[in-house]
């Protein structure tokens, strides 16, 4: 089943490889990775959207867990979450074409950011479902490059766990 | 006043406490040595080679209970460490490697002796840290410490560049350390604790499954008073050997592959499992679906990822075992009364049912070939009184140390379990003489894995450290020969040693004393000969070379189905082999 984390990692060099080796040490799959700095610059914010079965995904949450550089780890997939993606499409248009490319963007509420006489670029966000659609419609005229973010994603407010601060140790 | 970089190191180390670090220098770390050469509170144990210098580190942190420290130069010095690294991040040592980097302006480069430090290290590491500025240097020593010393200890490795341990800047060692990611869990759940508290008492059938973090936390003490309250047998890990005393009668030795058929016997029908600082390791469980399948199962352990790692676990419970252990007993000191032996009578019935059925065993002809058993059990029996520390390498002689060598008390086993080194076991037992200079240290040894560290024998001899070395000498890679006669129809490929050197010559050649065993007649007096020697000793034993280590699980197997003994088809297959392993038996040998 698939899982989205959200993982609060130290905003440092090498951290991003030792997620990833984790995953490819241990077998893990990663299906999406995005990262990205907080509010708070000696953070980051990585989204990782995973599969596994309860026992894998149990494994996946602590091993990240026990990396010393994460922070906070949290399966979204245990409560309400929203998730989006977003997607830059390049379209290659024949002068017939280029009105019925507007029309499936503006379907899809995408917006058309770079123009060419025989490209338009759209960009459109939502989740997977939504993405798939478009292009699937715009796979006829022609794509020419695609590229996506992969997904991030938040917790619901209402039902989302309070967030404490992260906890300080002092050792002698 | 303002201190070089190295000096910090050196400054840091002291207050960390170390007394002996394992080193071998190189282009990048010439300012650390030269420091280190200026002062006389560290002592410096010159290996020959780097990944010596990791298992002498290791040897001295498990010996001692504190880090062990080594220090290797960049490129080959890092590259070589790294077996001795990884080794210790399956066994949970804790160890402060601190590796020379190329400098700063340099990294990236490709100079000269450089390599990615920090890539090479990460997966077989607890944590690791480049020093770009020396600024952050104190910070970061005492990071390494605390890190590879609490929660699941393991190795933590420090690259510090050739400018960074040139510059200057003011020294203050800090007192405390925040690391907002790193807390570990050291007291357990309250709630679960009164769970396996009350599955303990219901118990008719329990058993204690013991591992190396019981040696870790220094949790023996406590394991003592749960194993006696609540009359439960106790099996050990390899890990695990000494945690509870191998003499004592509730002791069942070592579980799993090798392990005593009433050890196995007993987990299997067990119907409560009470694992403690013990991670399920397939060597352990044999088949994971079959393992314990009539019990519950409690799982103390400090790392939460070693739960329901491998095996459905009912009670979990994330802790340091001593502090568990301590809050465990207080509610069972309690509820214990004398209905618990009576309720356990049958099961320990049945125990010393199995003993009696298959004790550990072997047959030495007075006038025969030296069986490797015997030289294990008669070392042990020769030297038990002086509370020798013990080291092995890996492979059949291995095994029978963990069988044979019964270890009354924590600390005194070094053995390489998770990555199984061979190697292993001679720096170890060097690191552990240099923590305790008076102490019996022995190393049983194979003949093929002492010739994978052999040359650190110069430095045993230059720094004084006496150890023992017994090699049981057949001449084989053993326990590849084991597997190839019971699952390769006996086709020897590359197990045979063809030349294995004289050890005794070898020995002497560097300056030790080389002394050998060649009849069963002669053992005890070689054996005592060595431990009254005060200098590092070499006892070759030539030994019989086809005799098989069992109880014996094959891989995939299930616990309760050990061969005990050689198949009928082997022994056929053995009738005509030669009974030694000398020259004059090679043909026979190889045309087996």
């Amino acid at each position: 089943m698939e899982h989205i984390i959200s993982v609060t990692v130290e905003n440092k060099f090498g951290v991003l490889s030792r997620v990833a080796g984790l995953f490819s040490g241990r077998g893990f799959n990663i299906e999406s990775l995005s990262v990205a700095p907080t509010l708070d610059p000696s953070m980051s914010q990585m989204t990782i959207v995973t599969s596994g079965d309860e026992r894998i995904v149990e494994q996946i949450v602590k091993q990240l867990n026990k990396l010393i550089d994460v922070i906070k780890v949290v399966d979204l997939n245990e409560s309400e979450f929203v998730s989006r993606e977003t997607a830059l499409i390049k379209v290659h248009t024949k002068a017939e074409d280029r009105a019925e490319a507007l029309r499936i963007a503006d379907i899809f509420r995408a917006n058309v950011i770079d123009s060419t006489p025989s490209t338009y670029t759209i960009e459109v966000t939502g989740d997977p479902k939504k993405l798939e659609a478009i292009i699937n419609l715009l796979q006829p005229l022609g794509i020419k490059e695609l590229i996506r973010t992969g997904r991030v994603a938040i917790a619901r407010e209402a039902i989302r766990p309070a967030l404490s601060q992260p906890q300080k140790i002092a050792r002698e | 006043m303002k201190l070089t970089g190295s000096e910090i190191l050196i400054e840091c180390l002291k207050a960390e406490g170390v007394k002996t670090i394992f080193a071998l220098p190189g282009g990048v770390v010439l300012k650390i040595f030269d420091m280190l050469h200026q002062q006389k509170d560290i002592e410096v144990v010159l290996t020959r080679h780097e990944q010596g210098a990791g298992h002498m580190a290791e040897g001295y942190a498990k010996a001692t209970g504190k880090a062990g420290v080594c220090l290797v130069t960049s490129g080959p010095g890092m590259t070589n460490v790294i077996t001795a690294l990884a080794d210790a991040y399956m066994d949970s040592v804790p160890l402060v490697c601190i590796s020379g980097q190329v400098s700063t302006s340099l990294i990236g480069n490709d100079a000269f002796q450089e390599a990615d430090n920090i890539g090479l290290s990460r997966p077989c590491t607890k944590y690791n840290f480049l020093v770009k500025d020396v600024n952050d240097l104190a910070t970061t020593i005492k990071e390494a410490f605390y890190i590879a010393t609490t929660g699941r200890p393991g190795p933590v490795l420090v690259d510090i560049p050739k400018d960074v341990s040139m510059a200057k800047t003011e020294f203050t060692y800090p007192n405390s350390v925040s690391i907002r990611g790193y807390n570990p869990t050291y007291e357990g759940n309250k709630w679960q604790i009164k769970q396996a508290a009350e599955a303990i008492m219901k118990a008719k059938k329990p058993i204690l499954y013991v591992g190396g973090g019981v040696v870790f936390s220094q949790a023996s003490k406590e394991l003592l008073e749960l194993a006696e309250m609540t009359q439960s047998p106790v099996d050990m890990t390899l890990m695990g050997l000494g945690a509870f005393p191998g003499e004592h009668p509730q002791s069942m030795g070592m579980m799993g592959m090798h392990g005593t058929y009433c050890a196995n016997m007993a987990v299997h029908y067990s119907d409560l499992v009470i694992a403690v600082g013990a991670r399920f390791d397939d060597r352990v469980t044999g088949k994971v679906s079959e393992f314990c399948p009539f019990a519950k199962v409690i799982h103390i352990d400090i790392d939460p990822t070693s739960i329901r790692k491998n095996i459905h676990v009912d009670i979990p419970i994330v802790g340091d075992c001593k502090a568990v252990l301590r809050e465990l007993n207080q509610i069972l000191r309690a509820t214990v009364n004398g209905n618990q032996r009576d309720l356990r009578k049958p099961w320990w019935d049945q125990i010393r049912e199995w003993q009696q059925a298959h004790p550990l065993a072997y047959q030495q002809e007075p006038d025969g070939a030296i069986k490797p058993q015997h030289v294990v059990k008669r070392l042990y029996e020769l030297t038990k009184d002086r509370d020798p520390i013990v080291s092995t390498d890996v492979g059949q002689h291995q095994m029978w140390t963990a069988q044979y060598f019964k270890l009354a008390r924590p600390n005194r086993w070094l053995t390489s379990g998770g990555l199984g080194t061979m190697g292993f076991g001679f720096p170890a037992a060097m690191g552990a003489q240099a923590a305790f200079r008076d102490r019996l240290v022995l190393c049983v040894a194979g003949d093929g894995s002492i010739q994978m560290n052999m040359q650190e024998m110069a430095a045993a001899v230059v720094s004084k450290l006496p150890v023992k070395v017994i090699i049981l000498n057949n001449r084989f890679h053993g326990m590849v020969r084991q597997w190839q006669d019971l699952f390769y129809e006996g086709r020897y490929a590359s197990s045979y040693l063809d030349t294995t050197p004289d050890f005794v010559k070898l020995a002497e050649a560097y300056g030790a004393v080389g002394l050998r065993a060649s009849k069963v007649g002669d053992l005890d007096a070689v054996l005592k000969e060595a431990i009254a020697t005060d200098k590092p000793v070499v006892v070759d034993v030539p030994t019989y070379p086809y005799e098989n280590c069992y109880p014996m699980i094959p891989a995939g197997g299930c616990n309760h189905e050990m061969i005990l003994e050689d198949p009928p088809e082997l022994k056929r297959r053995m009738a005509g082999a030669p009974s030694t392993g000398s020259d004059e038996d090679k043909d026979t040998i190889l045309t087996a």
